[in-house]
């Protein structure tokens, strides 16, 4: 299921990741105080390159760490092999891609 | 059934990481839809976010922290088992990634109460 | 060995059968105060039942070749005293989980094998017998690292503990990669990067999930987890464009 280049996409996706993550759980625990709205949370990431960059970094890595992830439990678990693995885990990196293309588009472009 | 030759430390740490892997995969394609609401219809974002103000969308949120933080600090186990020089201790890494994630679910946890 | 005054017996299943399948036979066995699995198999092969089928050679933990399943954990029988494995007066025994069977207790190697070759496992010599010995300092890094590995017996305890190996056939195995990661240090081997392009291919080393279930059971107490830790990051480095 992972040869070299699959696992280093596997791992430098996930350090990419490592600081993007402390940073979004230090901003979810901000901000779940005293509730969430759709305001507040558009007021800090509306036209904000910085929040753009980031939350973009942060939804190429996942799709790149989940596809190959998700891949390899699914060589392991149901036993697929040659195209039908490589369309799944295609398929994963461009279904998260875009779903979370448009979310991020969604909190700071709109 | 948990085999014999699976019920040592590492193994459970790994089914950890597969488990809040599988986890994390699943929930982001909703979380990633949600937010796209922010655009298409804020109200009904508005009506969602209402939610968490319900205990048991509480609880679910702090797993959900703890699987993301769990994910995080053992994927970081790994990271310095396979890059950085070997240390002989990796149980207790291991053990310190669980304590970072439950440190972290309990954070958040409680700014939610 | 001598008999216990108030001995009890042993209720042994032993899983008889081949390629095609089998199921396990039940047998009552003396208990000595000092006993191997080894000693019970072969026990029963000589006392109830000629025809189980059972492979050992040298009996004190160097041959690797009578490792069983006993009671779900792979072990060296001839090593494992049955006080120390058995569960109320039970004990079960079956061949090695994650190759094939030939007859009951013997597992076929040749896979195990196999793979020890596909992992460039095999010493490919610097130097030949006209040159001069190549100098080994015992004490550097690298000869450390290869001389961790050596004591290996190719028992297989490892790679029937992997759950790395019963998920994805293709994947290596510990064994095979701690031998490719000794070669890889060994000054007196000819081609390190050959090797490491070896154990970088589908099912090398990067399938590895450091489940540590090959260190925990090793018998020699060896570190494959290590070893295989150490081509990860070495192939990595490599890929990244640090030549060795």
């Amino acid at each position: 299921m992972l040869d070299v280049r699959l696992y280093m996409a596997q791992r430098i996706s996930a350090l990419v990741m490592a600081p993007l993550v402390i940073g979004h759980i230090a901003v979810m625990i901000y901000a779940v105080q005293g509730g969430l709205t759709t305001a507040e949370i558009l007021g800090r990431t509306q036209g904000s390159l910085l929040w753009f960059v980031f939350y973009g970094l942060f939804v190429l890595a996942v799709s790149v760490h989940a596809a190959i992830g998700l891949r390899v439990i699914a060589g392991e678990w149901f036993g697929w092999r040659g195209l039908p693995l490589t369309l799944f885990s295609c398929a994963v990196f461009i279904l998260m891609l875009l779903l979370g293309a448009r979310a991020v588009m969604a909190v700071t472009f709109s | 059934m948990i085999k014999p030759h699976r019920s040592h430390t590492l193994y459970g740490f790994f089914l950890l990481h597969r488990i809040s892997g599988i986890a994390l995969a699943l929930f982001l394609p909703v979380h990633f839809t949600v937010l796209a609401l922010a655009v298409s219809d804020p109200a009904s974002l508005d009506s969602f976010l209402k939610l968490t103000d319900l205990a048991a969308v509480k609880i679910a949120e702090t797993i959900l922290v703890f699987l993301l933080a769990a994910h995080l600090f053992g994927g970081l186990r790994l990271m310095a088992m396979e890059w950085l020089p070997w240390t002989d201790w990796q149980k207790t890494l291991a053990a310190g990634s669980l304590a970072l994630g439950l440190f972290t679910a309990c954070l958040f946890l409680l700014q939610v109460i | 060995m001598s008999v216990d005054e108030n001995s009890k017996n042993l209720e042994v299943s032993v899983w008889r059968g081949d390629a095609s399948g089998g199921e396990y036979s039940h047998y009552t066995v003396p208990s000595y105060s000092n006993q191997t699995v080894l000693d019970v198999v072969s026990w029963i092969q000589q006392h109830c039942d000629a025809t189980l089928t059972y492979r050992f050679a040298c009996r004190v933990g160097m041959c690797g070749s009578c490792a069983m399943t006993v009671n779900g954990e792979p072990r060296w029988t001839c090593r494992t005293h049955v006080n120390k494995v058995i569960k109320g007066d039970k004990l079960t025994v079956a061949p090695l989980r994650n190759l094939p069977v030939i007859k009951d207790l013997a597992a076929d190697m040749d896979p195990f094998f196999e793979k020890w070759v596909k992992a460039k496992g095999v010493h490919e010599p610097s130097a030949s017998r006209h040159d001069p010995m190549v100098a080994v300092d015992p004490q550097s890094p690298q000869r450390m690292a290869a001389s961790e590995g050596i004591e290996c017996i190719n028992c297989a305890v490892c790679y029937s503990a992997c759950d790395t190996v019963a998920a994805n056939p293709d994947y290596l195995g510990p064994a095979a990669l701690q031998r490719a990661w000794t070669l890889v240090n060994d000054e007196k081997n000819k081609d390190a990067n050959s090797v490491l392009d070896a154990v970088s291919q589908t099912g090398g080393c990067h399938s590895c999930h450091s489940h540590g279930s090959c260190t925990a059971y090793c018998p020699a107490e060896l570190n494959p987890m290590k070893a295989v830790a150490g081509l990860k990051r070495t192939t990595a480095f490599k890929f990244l464009g640090k030549r060795r």
